[in-house]
């Protein structure tokens, strides 16, 4: 396994020095496995292939190995972030009020399915139930900000308008997806 | 090595310290269910197929990774665990399109065979398999999903005694299934060696080596010409 240490195919990537010292940290232990891949996905964003097999080679853990592992974990997602992230709440009052219209009509819109990128990876469209802003139903999150009282127009509106502006916002607001 | 005394089905019988209910339940002609184990690797419990009941614990427990201990008092086929075995093999055919009629392992799988022997002639849960691809970019074997049974036991062979871990289990519940290194095609992967482990110790038609079509057409047409001729001759003999 020592020749396979040396290989480092990403380095000079300034975000793969973290991980390279978060293996160094644990002296390359094949059973820190998963807190090297909570570093490299917090580096990354999310968990590329190449990235996988490097840990994979450093660790000296079979690559299926790493794979199982990190996809076996919710936590873990080997998809890139979209640029723009749209949650949109389903929880008991939203839905009354009329979330399951605004999920539709985004994604009519924009030709995403509800829990997966849309729009040549630039939408990320997803559901929660309940943001605990009952009061604003039908709640929709768009890259992190809140908008209230949101009608199935306004909704593919303003996610029009957002995806007209290109940004590098690297996949903010992935997190929503469960909700509280 | 000091031995141990058990009743297994109210038959005392003697195991040695360490050994796994299954193996000592062997030795004594007794038949324990399994589609997982294999003696020689790594015991899993996986397959839950080989669940006892052991007096003094509350739930049943997988006999392949149970120790026999002194006294341990074990009862291997009420009518409870039976029922356990029917409904385990019950799930296993409603994740999977498991069909036999077009199965390459047909008539020699083990599944089918548990499924026959437990007397299996229908399933009470509602289907939930979706069609899966099949993986036949390995130049000599093919991969297909919808009859992977996720015993583990191509992981377990390919790991232990092959030693190049080419196979592991990614995602999990329904979703689970076996990868080649980074969900590589199997035909790419960079750490398969084509020993053919897999292979061989798959219980279904998961792994299957491809059929070469042009050599099954040349050996099966002999027989089939002899009919034909046969029926040419009656056909002239009719006219």
């Amino acid at each position: 396994m020592q020749e396979h240490r040396e290989t480092a195919p990403l380095t000079g990537d300034p975000k793969m020095l973290l991980v390279d010292r978060a293996m160094q940290r644990v002296q390359c232990r094949p059973d820190a496995l998963i807190e090297v891949l909570h570093t490299a996905q917090e580096a990354f964003g999310y968990l590329s292939r190449e990235l996988l097999a490097h840990v994979a080679a450093v660790l000296g853990i079979p690559e299926s190995g790493v794979y199982g592992v990190a996809t076996f974990y919710h936590f873990f997602t080997l998809q890139p972030p979209s640029e723009h992230s749209c949650v949109v709440c389903i929880g008991t009052v939203c839905h009354v009020k009329g979330g399951g219209e605004l999920k539709d009509a985004l994604e009519k819109r924009f030709g995403v399915r509800e829990g997966d990128t849309g729009c040549d990876g630039r939408l990320y469209l997803g559901t929660a139930r309940c943001l605990g802003m009952c009061s604003l139903a039908p709640v929709m999150v768009l890259d992190d900000l809140v908008y209230g009282r949101e009608s199935p127009a306004g909704s593919v509106e303003k996610v029009g308008r957002a995806l007209e502006v290109r940004s590098d916002r690297n996949g903010a607001g992935r997190t929503g997806r469960s909700g509280g | 090595m000091s031995v141990v005394t058990l009743t297994m089905n109210g038959r005392l019988i003697s195991a040695r310290q360490g050994e796994s209910l299954l193996q000592a339940a062997r030795e004594h002609g007794i038949e324990i269910p399994t589609l997982c184990h294999l003696d020689g690797l790594e015991p899993l419990g996986g397959c839950r197929l080989c669940l006892v009941e052991v007096r003094g614990s509350p739930r049943p427990l997988p006999a392949c990774l149970t120790q026999a201990s002194e006294g341990l008092v074990v009862e291997t086929d009420t009518a409870a665990l039976v029922e356990y075995r029917r409904m385990i093999v019950e799930l296993l055919l409603a994740e999977r399109a498991h069909t036999c009629s077009v199965c390459v392992r047909n008539g020699r799988c083990e599944l089918q065979a548990m499924a026959a022997r437990l007397g299996v002639d229908h399933v009470r849960f509602e289907y939930r398999y979706r069609l899966l691809p099949l993986d036949a970019s390995h130049e000599r074997f093919t991969l297909d999903h919808n009859r992977c049974i996720l015993c583990r036991r191509c992981v377990r062979v390919c790991d232990a005694v092959e030693g190049a871990h080419t196979w592991d289990v990614c995602f999990r519940g329904i979703n689970g299934r076996v990868v080649s290194d980074l969900d590589r095609p199997w035909g790419e992967s960079t750490s398969c060696t084509g020993c053919g482990k897999c292979v061989h110790l798959c219980p279904t038609g998961a792994l299957s080596r491809t059929v070469d079509v042009g050599d099954e057409a040349a050996r099966e047409r002999a027989s089939l010409l002899r009919i034909l001729e046969r029926r040419a001759g009656i056909r002239e003999e009719g006219a």
